[in-house]
């Protein structure tokens, strides 16, 4: 708009120093470039580190050195020996596992009745999903134990998984802001051929939100694969029971920290979330950035 | 009489539809419905009044009245110095994530080529699980033999006790933060890269340099994202718990957590609320005291989210129809 009347007389000015407006512009990308670098470096060096730790001997890992001596790749398999890492393993798996499954089952409807469906209150409903994902969780957890306690159901991973049957305001949130993004059209011509809101739920809105709701358990999957406090209280004295998070820090003798196996283990258990991500980046980045557009 | 007939009917089917909706949207959310009461609604409530009782879990509650709250304003020798080191991260670490997030966004989007690449490098920290993050920093950042003070010591200079150190402590886990910054990076990232171009090119146009892009047309523009960002940053301090419960227990040279010793090592400077919380409800489970502090905590964040939102009306800009 105003571009146009203002664009003359600020044309000549770029003609008549042209040179060391483009240098100065070369020098600047030069060290963006090199800052880039540099910080890139940084957030890969760790994951280095933790590597060549891990292929240490006892010994060395408790030294300063960098570089290990000899490769210890038995140190992978000593840590199974150790701990019941498998265990931990099998039962991170089930909290994640049950309680993305349960999500899926309780959040999808509750999505689809607070987006596609037109109703009075649906707005004060999702204020009420919202306030609950805001606030800290610590806020709710004590009556929360104690309604588990009085359950009997302390002491095992039931108190981490029940909660996502019964919808969880992350999910709900983030599939709702997916579905608003589906025209409403398409629900429009279900109805028309005389699909129920079950069916329109069903064949519409579950086949284009896919990409949505691979992020969805993706996420929640992750959040209770990495998640410490839950099985902290409800499972630390019970070691059966034990996630991986809580079985990580297990490795060390009666003097020191087993720095080797301590790095071996946590590459085990970043590995499986590293993995998954490559296969499924495009999911995870839509995801997050689903997560943010509008506050 | 004719018309009145005629709607009637009318009028019948449509409230009929209408109830057939409500039924359809009640049967949807029941699932929710429950949860939300039964881990949300109920709590909160449970909260407050185990908050006047003397309550252990293995008795019933015993209603004291305001001792607990009197106990916690005047006479906790502890809990003023896991409030102030709450403070200290919504006041130091809210601000350095977002700065940093924000600035490396940038940097990002200006790069030539390989913002897939980058994107990829940045994000892939906060992919680590935090238990495993943290005792990798902790092994990093050990002051004795860890690599980071190794090669600070080859090129002179003599490393700081890092998570050991009282003063060192908090900041070392600022850095801890900073490396997991990738689900903020990549939502600022989407948002500078979806800057419109022809409002950008037009301010170029306009005369305004680079500082004045970014302040007057880039910045305005992410600042629906930006206040996203500081307000799940600053809810996400107040219940910041796992990276300092563990590094504290292993740097300390136990487990993760395993004495009392651990709490808030090295002293007390990584004492945060929820760490305390913790210590008070499930150590000692003195559930009446603990609830009394998350009522406290409770207050605290619906007043922060509250300054913050109102404040962001003199500085967030919707695009269009707001919402």
């Amino acid at each position: 708009m105003a571009s146009a009347t203002a664009a003359p007389p600020i044309a000549p000015a770029a003609v008549v120093r042209p040179r060391p407006r483009r240098r100065r512009q070369l020098l600047l990308a030069i060290a963006e470039h090199s800052l880039l670098i540099v910080l890139a470096i940084c957030f890969l060096a760790p994951f280095v580190f933790i590597a060549l730790t891990a292929l240490m001997s006892d010994r060395q890992a408790l030294s300063s050195d960098l570089w290990p001596h000899s490769f210890e790749f038995h140190n992978f398999v000593k840590v199974f020996q150790e701990e019941p890492v498998a265990r931990y393993a099998l039962n991170s798996f089930m909290y994640a596992g049950l309680a993305t499954i349960g999500m899926l089952i309780s959040s999808i409807p509750a999505a689809y009745a607070l987006s596609v469906l037109k109703w009075r209150g649906r707005n004060v409903v999702m204020v009420l999903v919202l306030v609950a994902l805001m606030l800290p969780e610590q806020v709710t957890i004590i009556p929360v134990y104690v309604l588990f306690a009085k359950l009997h159901l302390v002491g095992t991973l039931w108190p981490l998984i029940i909660p996502n049957w019964l919808g969880d305001a992350f999910s709900i949130f983030l599939l709702r802001q997916f579905f608003l993004t589906i025209p409403s059209e398409y629900a429009d011509a279900a109805r028309v051929d005389g699909c129920g809101e079950l069916r329109v739920l069903t064949s519409v809105y579950l086949r284009l939100a896919k990409p949505a709701i691979a992020a969805a358990s993706l996420f929640l999957f992750f959040t209770c694969w990495n998640d410490y406090f839950g099985p902290l209280i409800y499972t630390g004295e019970t070691p059966a029971h034990w996630t991986l998070s809580l079985g990580l820090a297990q490795f060390r003798t009666l003097h020191h920290v087993e720095w080797n196996l301590t790095m071996a283990a946590t590459l085990l258990f970043m590995a499986p979330v590293i993995a998954v991500f490559f296969f499924a980046q495009k999911v995870f980045i839509e995801g997050v950035t689903l997560s943010g557009v509008k506050g | 009489m004719n018309a009145a007939a005629a709607a009637d009917p009318r009028g019948r089917a449509r409230r009929r539809s209408q109830w057939r909706r409500r039924r359809t949207v009640a049967a949807l959310l029941a699932p929710w419905a429950i949860g939300f009461g039964a881990f949300f609604a109920y709590p909160l409530i449970a909260s407050l009044y185990y908050s006047f009782t003397h309550y252990d879990l293995l008795s019933s509650p015993r209603w004291i009245g305001l001792a607990n709250y009197e106990y916690l304003f005047n006479t906790d020798p502890q809990i003023w110095q896991a409030v102030k080191n709450t403070l200290w991260l919504i006041a130091i670490m809210v601000p350095a994530q977002v700065l940093f997030a924000l600035g490396l966004a940038l940097l990002i989007s200006r790069a030539r080529r390989g913002v897939g690449v980058l994107r990829t490098i940045f994000y892939l920290p906060a992919l680590a699980p935090i238990v495993a993050a943290t005792l990798g920093f902790v092994y990093l950042f050990n002051p004795a033999t860890g690599p980071v003070n190794t090669i600070l010591n080859a090129i002179g200079i003599e490393g700081p006790l890092w998570l050991n150190g009282t003063t060192t402590a908090k900041p070392t886990l600022v850095l801890l933060a900073l490396w997991s910054i990738g689900a903020t990076l990549i939502i600022f990232l989407a948002a500078v890269l979806d800057v419109p171009a022809h409002l950008l090119e037009s301010a170029e146009l306009d005369g305004a340099g680079s500082w004045r892009r970014f302040r007057y047309v880039t910045l305005p523009t992410i600042s629906p994202v930006l206040l996203f960002a500081i307000v799940i940053g600053v809810i996400d301090a107040l219940q910041y718990f796992t990276q300092a419960y563990v590094a504290a227990g292993v740097a300390q040279g136990g487990q993760a957590g395993e004495s009392a010793k651990a709490l808030g090592y090295p002293e007390g400077s990584t004492l945060f609320y929820p760490i305390y919380l913790y210590e008070q409800a499930f150590a000692r489970f003195n559930m009446g005291y603990a609830s009394a502090m998350t009522i406290l905590m409770l207050v605290v964040a619906l007043a922060l989210t509250l300054v913050i939102l109102r404040n962001a009306r003199r500085w967030v800009y919707y695009q269009g129809e707001a919402r």
